[in-house]
């Protein structure tokens, strides 16, 4: 495994990485993020960033609007090189955005399986798509879909590539309430069944410890604070340890928590 | 601030509504029925509705004719245009008048698309494309292109050249300047999407950027048909020895309005099958877009 990661920015010895994941199946995390910085004009909105993502790791990076949660994923997933730093990332990764982001002008299941190597295999999306429960849907266009089946078509789309990292920015944020429980259950799903490392952008802090394995809280561009969650998986809201976490991580967000209209 | 929010009540807030309001003094609630679409559509169909103008205006024209109000020099009655288009067709020459037009208007619209959506794509996809390309068009596009036909009767001469020359020339800028702004205006949050999922720059322009420009595309379509048909009839007002235009000079000097007429509606019926043939195309390659049909 730790030989077919392939790595494509910055290549640098795996010696000279210091071992930070300690749950790592293998000794080289998926992702390495040194002395990240990135400037937005006179803004500095990432300060010297260190991150690193075991394989299989699920990380949760949660922080207000505007703290560089997404401008960090942007960065992950090479759609912005104005930086300043070291980033290893694995060259196999998708990017489920918050909103889906689907081809509209493509069938369902060729968004599923575009820029794939070779003819469009339809064989292929439709499992894809079977895993995410929308295989009946697989020859409508994407403007018929409802925004949880949207969703769940960028989700497959990004697992049909197998990647080593999946980067969710947001993914649920504009769904309701009852779709986005369905849809944070099959993330958790398709994470167990795939093991690929996934960095999770939100701003939903139950969301978070639900997932993930770490919650990293994000503030003024550093990481503010790190959290391992340990909870037995599938985890309960309703859980005192839940709910005590949940707190600490809203503590940390600068919200205090239970005082919600007293103040 | 004091603590007890006082509101001043006006002797107008205790008004009873206006009588155009629905009375709600006596308790009772104003309700509306919301109709089932399918009970609004029933009735007279569609197609009927749309007919009813144009059939109208015949109508009204052949009263005017009949009465007297409109004299034949001035109009022919319908009666006398239905039969000398008849007499036209049987002898063949309407027919071959439209071929030769149609023809015209088609490789005008081949050459002048060709050259305007090549030079779109490169303005549209280069850098170095839309330096050189783009501020040329934009002030070439200036120029109303009939506005040269006296220069390309000289570089043409007056056979077909400079007539097809000429609807290039107009059918070049409607559908450069379209395309143009069509793989301009691409959603970039797709094109993100594409380079996420590792699209290289053919497959990003093949499966992103041109499907995106195709909308934008079909309407510079649309104006460049209707321009190609208005250069059609000025095209052909030059030294025509064949075509609807040669058609419609010769009547002129006959004082044959009725010709005239029929050649009116060719143009007409020649410029709808072409409206439906992009609409048809419309249909066929933007099924992806929930259109709005309107009631």
């Amino acid at each position: 495994m730790a030989a077919s990661l392939q790595r494509n920015l910055n290549v640098v010895t795996a010696m000279t990485l210091s071992p930070v994941a300690k749950q790592a199946k293998a000794s080289l995390p998926a992702v390495t993020v040194r002395g990240l910085s990135r400037r937005f004009g006179e803004r500095e909105v990432l300060k010297s960033l260190d991150v690193d993502i075991a394989q299989g790791e699920f990380v949760a990076l949660l922080g207000a609007s505007g703290c560089g949660k997404s401008t960090l994923l942007r960065i992950l997933a090479d759609l912005d090189r104005e930086i300043v730093g070291e980033v290893e990332v694995p060259v196999r990764r998708a990017v489920a955005f918050q909103a889906p982001r689907l081809m509209p002008w493509k069938k369902v299941w060729r968004n599923v399986v575009l820029g794939l190597p070779g003819r469009p295999d339809r064989g292929r999306a439709l499992a894809a798509l079977d895993e995410v429960g929308i295989g009946h849907r697989a020859d409508v266009w994407p403007k018929v879909l409802s925004g949880g089946e949207a969703q769940r078509t960028s989700l497959a789309r990004a697992l049909v590539r197998e990647p080593d990292l999946l980067l969710l920015d947001e993914p649920f944020a504009a769904l309701d309430a009852l779709t986005r429980i369905k849809a944070q259950d099959l993330v958790g799903e398709l994470w167990q069944r795939h093991g690929c490392a996934i960095l999770l952008v939100t701003h939903d802090v139950e969301e978070a410890v639900l997932l993930a394995d770490r919650v990293l809280v994000m503030k003024d561009g550093v990481i503010a604070h790190e959290e391992r969650i340990d909870l037995a998986r599938p985890r309960d809201v309703a859980d005192p340890v839940f709910a005590s976490i949940r707190g600490s991580l809203l503590d940390w967000l600068g919200v205090r928590h239970g005082t919600h209209g007293n103040a | 601030m004091s603590s007890i929010a006082t509101i001043t009540l006006s002797p107008a807030a205790f008004k009873s509504p206006a009588a155009d309001e629905p009375a709600r003094s006596d308790g009772s609630l104003a309700r509306q029925r919301i109709a089932p679409a399918s009970v609004a559509r029933q009735g007279v169909p569609r197609w009927l509705r749309r007919l009813s103008g144009p059939v109208l205006l015949v109508l009204v024209w052949h009263v005017a004719s009949v009465t007297g109000v409109l004299p034949g020099e001035v109009l022919a009655p319908p009666s006398t245009v239905i039969g000398s288009a008849a007499k036209l067709i049987e002898t063949g020459e309407l027919q071959d008048a439209m071929v030769i037009s149609l023809s015209r208007a088609l490789a005008g619209l081949a050459i002048g698309g060709s050259i305007g959506v090549t030079l779109a794509i490169i303005a549209g996809l280069f850098r170095l494309g839309e330096d050189l390309v783009d501020a040329t068009m934009q002030m070439l596009r200036t120029v109303p292109a009939v506005a040269l036909i006296p220069l390309l009767i000289i570089w043409f001469g007056i056979g077909e050249a400079p007539k097809i020359a000429l609807i290039a020339l107009g059918t070049a800028f409607p559908l450069y300047l379209n395309v143009y702004a069509g793989i301009r205006n691409v959603d970039s949050t797709l094109v993100e999407a594409g380079r996420t999922l590792g699209l290289s720059r053919a497959a990003m322009i093949r499966h992103v950027v041109l499907p995106g420009a195709l909308p934008s595309a079909l309407v510079g379509l649309r104006y460049a048909l209707g321009i190609a048909w208005l250069a059609l009839v000025f095209g052909e007002q030059i030294n025509a020895t064949a075509g609807i235009g040669y058609l419609m000079a010769t009547a002129r000097e006959m004082f044959q309005t009725d010709v005239i007429v029929v050649c009116l509606v060719v143009y007409a019926l020649l410029g709808l099958g072409v409206d439906f043939t992009v609409r048809t195309l419309e249909k066929v390659f933007l099924a992806w877009r929930p259109a709005f049909s309107g009631t």
